[in-house]
């Protein structure tokens, strides 16, 4: 499209994340799921398609590898799929909820040259764990952290957190250190997919999210560089738009359960966009010539204010995605930036997350049976508050 | 010799980290959870001498063999040291 305008090389998918399956036997009210993801939950790519596209993908450059989901353990073939991954020299890491984690298949991952295992938890509290991924897998979690441990693996905790969890932080950091965590993500619910619906149940308030800042930080004080903690600040909380995924078709791909090639988790949403799948096109003909990775590529599709804006190389006026959802078009300014007309919307959302009444709303969980009402379009009084919801 | 980097210190990588050449980049990378680093060529070659053997002088004699005439060598070797131990990518394996 644009891409004459490009005086730079072409940039390479470094990172490459490999959403094998969007099944799932957990149901988090903050998943970031396409919403209607039942709709590729029968025609996944093979393992055949999977090893190609992690030989043409090491070939671009890629490096870094996540497998993902869903939840990839429910894939029959993915002993396969690391140990193709472990042998191109990838640095590959298993994003995982823990659930068909045994100890013959952590062995065989092991053989297989994986790099590291990501497991959620949720809380320190068996309620809340359970309530919250609509499942039993409380005691599982922490079985499956020994067993990591046991394998010599270094351990990233993921810890996605919103309203239920947030006053907990400090205890979760003191759980994450006695079963000997490397590694542990605070990442606060960005609202795309099932926890859009859910944002009014799940946002934490600002003076939540302060305290829960504080707590991290003097955590970090005592624990040093033992245990690394991130703590990513939610996109409505912050003071500027981030530059997301550093970059439209910068730095990560992601192929998707059914093969379609995408430059960030949610552009599924975007409308009047074809992403390029790889049964019909090449890795490197989607990667660097199909219409949808280079649309956003560079800022010449920028509108005011972003287009004027002496920031916009610092963040590229945001999300792309955030912004059709909330300010029902691609190409404004990510409406968290507090430049855009629609920041508003943002401020509206903040004060909502004060409304007790607004949070008590009954969470939408991320199941088939939810996700096939959408498409039918049985909750349209949902989803038409955000546009563009598939 | 500065005053944190020891000349008798023996460097490994960090625990779980992984140096790999890349041809695609034709320079080493440093991998590790959730990151990756590319290394310049002079960083590349110092990094990759740290197997956890070597003392930092034969570290530093190594690459005064390899690169013969290059200026202040020493010094280059041990701020890269110091910023690769600031940084966790590598770890002091010997007590001194």
């Amino acid at each position: 499209m644009n891409k004459k305008t490009h005086s730079k090389p072409l940039p390479k998918p470094f990172w490459l994340l490999a959403e094998i399956t969007y099944r799932c036997p957990l149901h988090c009210a903050f998943c970031y799921n396409p919403t209607d993801f039942v709709n590729y939950t029968h025609n996944e790519l093979s393992t055949e398609a999977w090893i190609k596209v992690l030989r043409d993908a090491r070939q671009m450059g890629a490096l870094q590898l996540g497998i993902s989901g869903g939840e990839p353990l429910l894939r029959d073939d993915i002993e396969e799929i690391v140990a193709e991954a472990g042998s191109l020299g990838y640095y590959s890491n298993l994003i995982t909820s823990g659930v068909g984690l045994t100890e013959k298949r952590i062995a065989e991952f092991k053989r297989g040259g994986l790099d590291h295992i990501q497991l959620s938890m949720h809380d320190i509290s068996k309620e809340i764990n359970n309530f919250i991924t609509d499942t039993n897998t409380f005691e599982l979690k922490k079985k499956v952290a020994t067993m990591i441990k046991d394998y010599d693996f270094p351990m990233v905790l993921n810890v996605v957190i919103h309203r239920y969890n947030i006053e907990h932080i400090g205890e979760i950091l003191e759980m994450a250190e006695q079963i000997g965590a490397n590694y542990v993500e605070l990442a606060n619910t960005q609202y795309y997919g099932w926890s859009l619906l859910n944002r009014a149940q799940l946002m934490p308030t600002r003076e939540q999210l302060i305290k829960a800042e504080a707590v991290t930080n003097k955590f970090r004080e005592r624990i040093g560089s033992k245990m690394k903690i991130y703590f990513v600040v939610p996109d409505y909380y912050a003071d500027r738009p981030k530059k997301c995924m550093n970059g439209w078709g910068e730095v990560f791909m992601i192929v998707t359960a059914d093969g379609t090639v995408l430059p960030c988790h949610s552009a599924r949403v975007l409308p009047n966009m074809t992403f390029p799948n790889v049964q019909e096109h090449g890795l490197e003909w989607a990667w660097n010539e199909s219409p949808a990775f280079n649309k956003y590529r560079g800022d010449d599709w920028m509108k005011e204010p972003c287009r004027s804006c002496p920031d916009k190389e610092k963040d590229l006026g945001g999300c792309r995605c955030q912004a059709l959802m909330l300010a029902g078009d691609a190409e404004l300014a990510d409406p968290v930036c507090e430049l855009s007309p629609a920041h508003g919307v943002i401020l509206q959302a903040i004060e909502d997350a004060k409304n007790p009444q607004l949070a008590a709303q009954p969470i939408l969980f991320r199941n088939d049976k939810n996700s096939r009402k959408i498409i039918d379009g049985e909750l349209k009084h949902l989803t038409d508050e955000f546009h563009a919801l598939p | 010799m500065s005053d944190k980097i020891k000349s008798d210190a023996v460097f490994g990588l960090a625990r779980h980290f992984r140096l790999q050449w890349e041809d695609a980049q034709q320079n080493y990378v440093l991998l590790f959870p959730e990151g990756m680093v590319k290394l310049n060529g002079g960083a590349g070659e110092v990094i990759k001498r740290l197997d956890g053997k070597k003392t930092v002088a034969d570290v530093v004699a190594e690459l005064q063999a390899a690169f013969p005439g290059v200026p202040e060598l020493e010094a280059d070797v041990l701020s890269m040291l110091d910023l690769a131990l600031g940084k966790d990518w590598i770890e002091q394996k010997n007590s001194l």
